[in-house]
């Protein structure tokens, strides 16, 4: 292999340092409109009153919609929300009316002069509360119509294996408490957007920064069903994405709204959030509350775990209200654990609804395992590294869950997380310093996380005239590098340059099916595609070859022969070896294996060339193949079923020192190892392992999008911070286990959440390490951090 | 009103009707869509162009206030089609580019902090960019991308 493991120049980094990647708010369509949208001024109120006449009146206003002129459009997986609602708004950032206009300017003033009177409903905003007796309904009935007596949401994730309480009764040594992670925002640096255009027969297409073009086109097309446009199709094309990090994972309102102003106006439209809307109206990571217990033996062996999750779901359900899919990972299967409880309760409540994020219920649920798990081995009087090691995940063990986990370096990982941050001498120790260390881990899905029926990838391979490769993919390169990968494996599957393969656009009428760019799936899924069409391509060159070679190396000793006519006879009866199996192609020359001799290398467009205009009929170089990966859709009433083809493991370390003063935590050091599989391109990961452990930063210690009364209070970035180059300024110690893992494409496995998942725990336990006080709930402020210590300093007193 | 200004070396005009800032008329009437608008307020520094050298906000910048200055926008950068500058190709070469929104207003930040200081420490460099967000490097091979630019400028010299 050449490229493998190499770094060549990712191929979307030039357009990107000159400004020339067309994001979705630098995208323009001809006669395009721009829309705007008409949000709730309450959490819960019953609309009596639309009057949208002040807003047709505005010059320039081309069309204003509300729930009364359109056709309904539901969406959601649960059809539990309207693109404009109806009736009630159950949340601040309801659509209620949007309107186009010629420039986004008058678009927003008309839809600030839309009236509307509400009568106001009580409200919910806590999930504990939401499913007391007698609160408030936030949906009274369900989508169908049928009266709904609770504020639970219907879905359903459990595992209970062997016998808990029995379990628990006999454990030498047991640790409990409760866990809470905040709302959060994505914060992609590309805000959400969409245009909308229907062509002259009524077919839809939709420039949408979506992760998800293929489920996005069948939900458009449900769409223009329910507005009567039958037969009708929608392409979904999806422009330079400016980061995903899951708020691409569903369709949204402002798409559906989009195509009502495009079909009522007929002219494309656009629907462009600013930094303000994209925090007060894009859906944000859940939060949620976890109790947790573990126990185990005199020698550190987990005897039980007790888990239970309540998560604040907001008004409508999303992807993200299946959190607990993912969450069953850690629960069940890192680390090994005999005897598992695992339930939860998702609840609908007048908050923002919320959607998936990188790590999707992972982070949530390791911070409460891992920060009881030091509790346990405190309790226990074992080292905390220790106990993690004495249960330490191993290859070829099949979890509770089922997990079939075949590769797992999780081992090298806690001992290599050890020694890096020089955990013997520096854990516990006495040094009259508020400086501490801590350790997490984590396990997630390497092999994509089947959560519908197909969890498949395609891809079409075609060489045109010159023997460029065009690889059509249905995956989104959001900026993790998903290009760079497919490049590197195409140039060493196939045999052509990296710089001779071209990716096309991602673009649902050109490429072949994707279930979407998520669970870490988008290289794992795409390369293993690759490498079935790989074979596929190379088998029909070899076959044309068989024919062709012959000739053309014959030209090119008749051409050598004349320039020189005293040039050596090639070194072997190349004529007796011609064999479909004989052939190779390395950099893009066609060639029969073991040989190196120039004059029998032949350019592969020449070849192709050959092949197209032969006589009494061409053909031409196209495969297509079709991954769907060794995993099973899990039984989630049961918990039960191996949901991924490999499991990502990893360790992180953290050295931290607080000041007692002030509570502020400052990031000495750390230490990420991880077992990747085997490296496709180390820059790439870097980047994304990095980038991932700063959003475990920010989630462990800055950012939290605060609420009153279901209102965000704090929508921009003075007020919501995230980490900058600054905060990020600790070594930070990188390693990755290779463990080639037999299902991933040339051994590697999915990497693109695990990078944030053990990173809040890290740090909490080296908190705790440092100062003896344990912080409960993200993030970890300092004002938290100060009354900790006060309250241990007066107790102490 | 009119605004006249050099715009990566050239002379352009450009009428105003009120208070539009400079990002609002580099991205529209001038076309210069490579500078990014992130946020709107001066908190993320997508938009981060040269005035007069120096790193601006073109989303803060009232368009009037930059008449007869020189702007340089991520456009005004490569030396010629199919080349790049330093920063841009340090950037390209060092990793600092993943979803690429926040690139355009790092490379301007990071090359008005070089063309300030050709060799800063990387405490400088961190500091330089406290204003420019990335949501998704983490900012370790951001910060590489500017030494290796330094390291680029100087062979160059």
């Amino acid at each position: 292999m050449t490229y493998m493991g190499t770094s060549p120049t990712r191929p979307d980094a030039a357009a990107k340092a000159t400004g020339r990647a067309e994001y979705i708010s630098d995208a323009v369509r001809p006669g395009m409109l721009h829309g705007a949208i008409r949000f709730s001024e309450h959490a819960h109120a019953r609309i009596l009153r639309i009057d949208t006449s002040k807003a047709e009146r505005i010059p320039g206003v081309r069309a204003v919609i509300t729930a009364e002129n359109t056709p309904e459009v539901r969406l959601g997986f649960l059809r539990d929300n309207l693109a404009l609602k109806k009736g009630k708004v159950r949340q601040f950032r309801d659509e209620i009316a949007a309107v186009a206009a010629i420039d986004p300017d008058i678009a927003a003033e008309a839809a600030a002069a839309i009236e509307v009177e509400y009568e106001p409903l009580p409200a919910v905003f806590d999930p504990i509360e939401a499913l007391a007796e007698g609160a408030p309904l936030v949906h009274d009935v369900d989508p169908r119509g049928r009266p709904v007596t609770s504020n639970l949401m219907p879905v359903h994730f459990r595992h209970f294996s062997g016998d808990v309480e029995k379990a628990r009764a006999a454990s030498a040594y047991v640790a409990e408490g409760e866990w809470s992670t905040p709302l959060i925002q994505q914060t992609c640096m590309g805000t959400a957007g969409c245009i909308a255009e229907f062509d002259p027969q009524m077919n839809l297409t939709v420039w949408a920064k979506t992760q998800i073009p293929f489920l996005a086109q069948r939900d458009f097309n449900g769409a223009l069903a329910q507005m009567g446009l039958r037969n009708k199709n929608a392409r979904v094309i999806v422009p330079a994405l400016g980061g995903g990090f899951g708020t691409g994972l569903d369709t949204h309102c402002y798409e559906y709204i989009s195509i009502l102003l495009a079909w009522k106006t007929g002219k494309p439209v656009k629907v462009q959030y600013n930094r303000d809307q994209e925090f007060a109206y894009l859906s944000p990571r859940q939060s949620a509350t976890v109790r947790m217990a573990q126990g185990c033996d005199r020698d550190g062996r987990l005897t039980f775990r007790h888990v239970h999750v309540v998560q604040d779901n907001g008004a409508y359900g999303s992807w993200g209200a299946t959190y607990p899919s993912v969450m069953l990972l850690p629960a069940t299967s890192l680390y090994r654990v005999p005897n598992i409880y695992f339930d939860c309760e998702l609840v609908y409540t007048n908050n923002t609804y919320a959607q998936a994020m990188r790590g999707y219920g992972n982070p949530e649920l390791t911070f409460a395992l891992e920060s009881n798990l030091d509790q346990l081995a405190e309790e226990a009087g074992i080292d905390a590294a220790q106990l993690r090691l004495i249960n330490c995940n191993e290859p070829n063990e099949v979890t509770p869950m089922g997990l079939k986990v075949a590769t797992c370096g999780l081992r090298e990982c806690l001992e290599q997380t050890a020694e890096r941050l020089d955990w013997d001498n520096k854990r516990g120790a006495p040094d009259g310093t508020a400086r501490g260390v801590g350790m997490a881990s984590l396990i997630h899905v390497g092999g994509s996380g089947r959560i519908y029926r197909s969890d498949a990838s395609g891809v079409i391979l075609r060489f045109d005239d010159w023997g460029n490769l065009y690889l059509s993919s249905g995956g989104v390169e959001m900026g993790q590098g998903l290009h760079s990968s497919l490049q590197i494996v195409a140039a060493d599957a196939i045999g052509v340059a990296p710089d001779r393969v071209f990716i096309n656009q991602t673009d649902t009428s050109t490429c072949p099916w994707d279930v979407g760019t998520h669970a870490s799936r988008g290289a794992f899924t795409a390369c293993n595609a690759l490498l079935m069409g790989a074979t596929k391509l190379r088998d029909k060159v070899f076959r044309a070859a068989v024919e062709l070679y012959p000739q053309l190396v014959e030209e090119a000793l008749r051409k050598q022969r004349k320039r020189d006519p005293d040039a050596p006879a090639p070194s072997f009866d190349w004529r007796s070896r011609i064999d479909a199996d004989a052939f190779d192609l390395r950099e893009g020359q066609v060639f029969l294996s073991n040989t190196d001799d120039p004059v029998l290398r032949v350019d592969l467009g020449k070849l192709i060339r050959a092949a197209h205009f032969r006589d009494g009929g061409g053909q031409m170089f196209t495969v297509e193949a079709f991954y769907d990966p060794p995993s099973e859709l899990p039984d989630w009433e049961q918990g039960q079923g191996n949901m991924s083809a490999c499991y990502t493991f990893g360790t992180q370390g953290v050295e931290v020192e607080v000041d007692t003063d002030t509570g502020d935590v400052r990031i000495l050091k750390m230490a990420a190892v991880l077992d990747v599989g085997k490296v496709i391109n180390p820059q790439i990961l870097r980047g994304q392992t990095i980038g991932a452990l700063a959003q475990g930063v920010g989630y462990a210690l800055y950012e939290e999008v605060k609420t009153e009364r279901g209102r965000i209070l704090n929508p921009n970035f003075t007020d919501y911070k995230i980490p900058t180059a600054v905060e990020m300024d600790f070594p930070i110690e990188l390693e990755f286990v290779e463990t080639d893992e037999p299902t991933g494409p040339y051994g590697a496995k999915g990497i693109g959440e695990p990078g944030l998942v053990p990173t809040a725990p890290a740090i909490a336990n080296a908190i705790a390490d440092a100062v003896g006080v344990r912080i409960h709930d993200l993030p970890i402020t300092p004002e938290k951090l100060l009354a900790a210590l006060r309250a241990k300093n007066e107790e102490a007193t | 009103m009119e605004v006249r200004f050099t715009l990566n070396g050239r002379e352009v005009s450009c009428s105003l009707v009120g208070s539009e800032l400079l990002l609002d008329v580099l991205r529209g009437p001038l076309g210069h869509r490579g500078t990014k608008e992130g946020c709107g307020k001066g908190e993320c520094g997508a938009c981060t162009v040269q005035v007069d050298g120096h790193p601006f906000n073109a989303c803060l910048l009232p368009a009037a206030e930059v008449e007869g200055r020189a702007v340089t926008t991520i456009e005004g950068l490569a030396p010629a089609p199919g080349e790049l500058s330093p920063e841009q190709q340090a950037f390209v070469e060092a990793g600092g580019i993943q979803c690429g929104f926040c690139t355009p207003g790092m490379i301007m930040a990071s090359k008005a902090l070089l063309d300030a200081d050709p060799d800063p420490a990387d405490a400088d460099i961190r500091h330089a960019l406290v204003g420019n967000l990335c949501r998704c490097t983490g900012y370790a091979q951001i910060i590489e991308s500017v030494r290796r630019a330094a390291a680029l400028r100087g062979e160059g010299s």
